[in-house]
């Protein structure tokens, strides 16, 4: 490591990027801070652009995680709508897709991933859109009006959460999945079922395991074309399909990558100076014995907090068992741990009232928990998971004992 | 505009200026209240934005909701007062609140 750090550039102004500079100013770092995004708007909460700000609930401001005068009154230089486009280990300096240069002592990569797009016929007609940033919701909430067809490729949680609310804006949509559930990547399949019930419920055309081939349009999508010939009929088209590390920047710095920019614990790069934070992350899963790459909002804020301490030489935050959540019609689903590897499922409370929890054990003990609707088999699930605990099954299942009683019982 | 007052866990007040409509954990961040996490962003999903009202303003307040509640049933150091102030919406008659934050949100 070089000196001690007066100049700190943070790559990416998102959640992970933004914790980052409030962690420092927090933890008492007095050196210059500058956070550099590509996008027009300060750091901003993205959770909401595929729930209550698709649905115009709220004002773009109010996803801001800071008014603009608090990186003023912080010393933290923001700077929006620019990129960066080298990074020079040895010189420890960035350059700017603008021009300039920014000389760091220490770096920070929180560039985040960026939507995989479909390599298909029609792929980039008018009408076809990603959902990850701002400015696309500001294109899709045009798109979004009663009557409308949504045609929606991908059932992961955005394209599930953009369907519920295309579907309670009055929209006729239809969901594509090319696997043989709904949310097959990230839960196991009684919350597929679940969801995929639910949806249909709301009118949502649910077609599983179906292959796209590509889009139909002349200047503006009009339609999806499914392996067989048939034509989904769609005025707007969500592609939802997984996302991708943006990590060119790193690979070509000479940085260690994988699926994601590999860092430790303290999420430090393979270079001394240089930590990388969120989405772009390969980190250790340490609740797990292995490595992964997470996408949400508590990865997010922990790495640019640990980044953070790790810069400062302070002592870092408990690492928290994964967590997660995502609001579809009435339903909250949150979820604990990564499920991942389970050899067993137990349910818990019965689907059909709306309210349950699916818990996921390995060799006995509770690797994660989906709990829809009931928030103390996430909390207590959380912990659950953070302690590795074995619980028996017909206790799980058992909604005459508590969670508090199993939470309690598990930990003695 | 209702003034809502903040009381961190060493007793010092920040008082500003809500706005209706606005959650009382969204005016804090807006008006860089230290003390609240609100790592969801107010989604009910974290229990990071908890606070103690103020019993001179409990009732004016309300109860929470089933789902607050039971994310509340589970958070560290609950009092009979405390709320998630990402589920508190700021109305006319909710001036003069005082809420205080508790020590940690995690």
């Amino acid at each position: 490591m070089s000196g001690a750090a007066q100049r700190i550039v943070i790559i990416g102004a998102g959640q992970a990027g933004g914790q980052a500079a409030y962690s420092l100013r927090l933890g008492g770092f007095a050196g210059e801070i500058t956070l550099v995004g590509d996008e027009a708007a300060p750091p901003y909460q993205r959770p909401p652009l595929s729930k209550a700000y698709l649905k115009g609930e709220l004002e773009a401001e109010r996803l801001f995680l800071k008014p603009l005068a608090y990186y003023d009154e912080h010393r933290i230089a923001l700077v929006t709508g620019d990129a960066v486009t080298a990074i020079d280990l040895d010189g420890h300096e960035v350059t700017l897709a603008s021009g300039g240069k920014l000389g760091w002592d220490r770096l920070v990569i929180a560039t985040g991933a960026r939507p995989r797009k479909l390599a298909l016929p029609g792929a980039d007609l008018q009408g076809v859109s990603e959902l990850r940033t701002l400015a696309d919701v500001d294109v899709i909430k045009r798109a979004a009006v009663a009557g409308a067809r949504l045609a929606v490729v991908g059932a992961g949680y955005i394209g599930l959460e953009a369907a519920a609310v295309g579907a309670q804006l009055g929209m006729k949509v239809t969901v594509l999945e090319a696997m043989p559930q709904v949310l097959s990547r990230v839960a196991g399949p009684e919350i597929g079922a679940f969801y995929t019930r639910i949806h249909r419920e709301a009118g949502t055309d649910v077609r599983l395991g179906v292959r796209i081939e590509g889009f139909e349009g002349v200047g503006s999508v009009s339609g999806v074309r499914l392996a067989g010939g048939e034509i989904v009929p769609a005025d707007f088209v969500l592609v939802g399909v997984g996302v991708l590390p943006n990590m060119e920047l790193a690979l070509e710095a000479g940085l260690v990558c994988g699926n994601g920019i590999v860092v430790d614990e303290a999420m430090r790069t393979s270079h001394p100076d240089v930590f990388a934070a969120g989405d772009v992350a390969w980190r250790p899963l340490v609740h797990y014995g292995r490595e992964g790459r997470l996408e949400s909002v508590h990865n997010a804020i922990e790495g640019g907090k640990l980044a953070a301490a790790a810069i400062m030489g302070m002592p870092p935050p408990q690492i928290e068992a994964p967590w997660f959540w995502s609001d579809q019609f009435d339903l909250k689903l949150q979820t604990a741990g990564l499920w991942t590897g389970a050899d067993q499922t137990v349910v818990r409370g019965d689907p059909g009232t709306r309210a349950f929890a699916v818990f996921y054990l390995k060799e006995g003990r509770i690797i994660a928990v989906d709990a829809v609707n009931s928030p103390p088999e996430f909390v207590v699930g959380k912990k659950l998971v953070a302690a590795k605990a074995k619980v028996a099954p017909a206790e799980l299942v058992d909604k005459s004992i508590s969670m508090k009683d199993i939470g309690a019982r598990a930990s003695s | 505009m209702p003034k809502i007052t903040y009381v961190d866990s060493s007793g010092t007040e920040r008082t500003v200026e809500g706005k209706n409509g606005m959650t009382v954990m969204e005016t804090a961040i807006k008006h860089n209240v230290p003390g609240i996490d609100a790592d969801c962003g107010g989604a009910c999903a974290c229990a990071t934005c908890h606070v103690y009202v103020d019993p001179a303003f409990a009732e004016k307040v309300g109860k929470p909701s089933a789902m607050e509640q039971s994310m509340l049933d589970f958070a560290e150091n609950v009092r009979e007062t405390s709320r998630l102030s990402c589920q508190i919406k700021i109305r006319d008659d909710l001036d003069g609140l005082k809420v205080t934050t508790p020590e940690s949100q995690h």
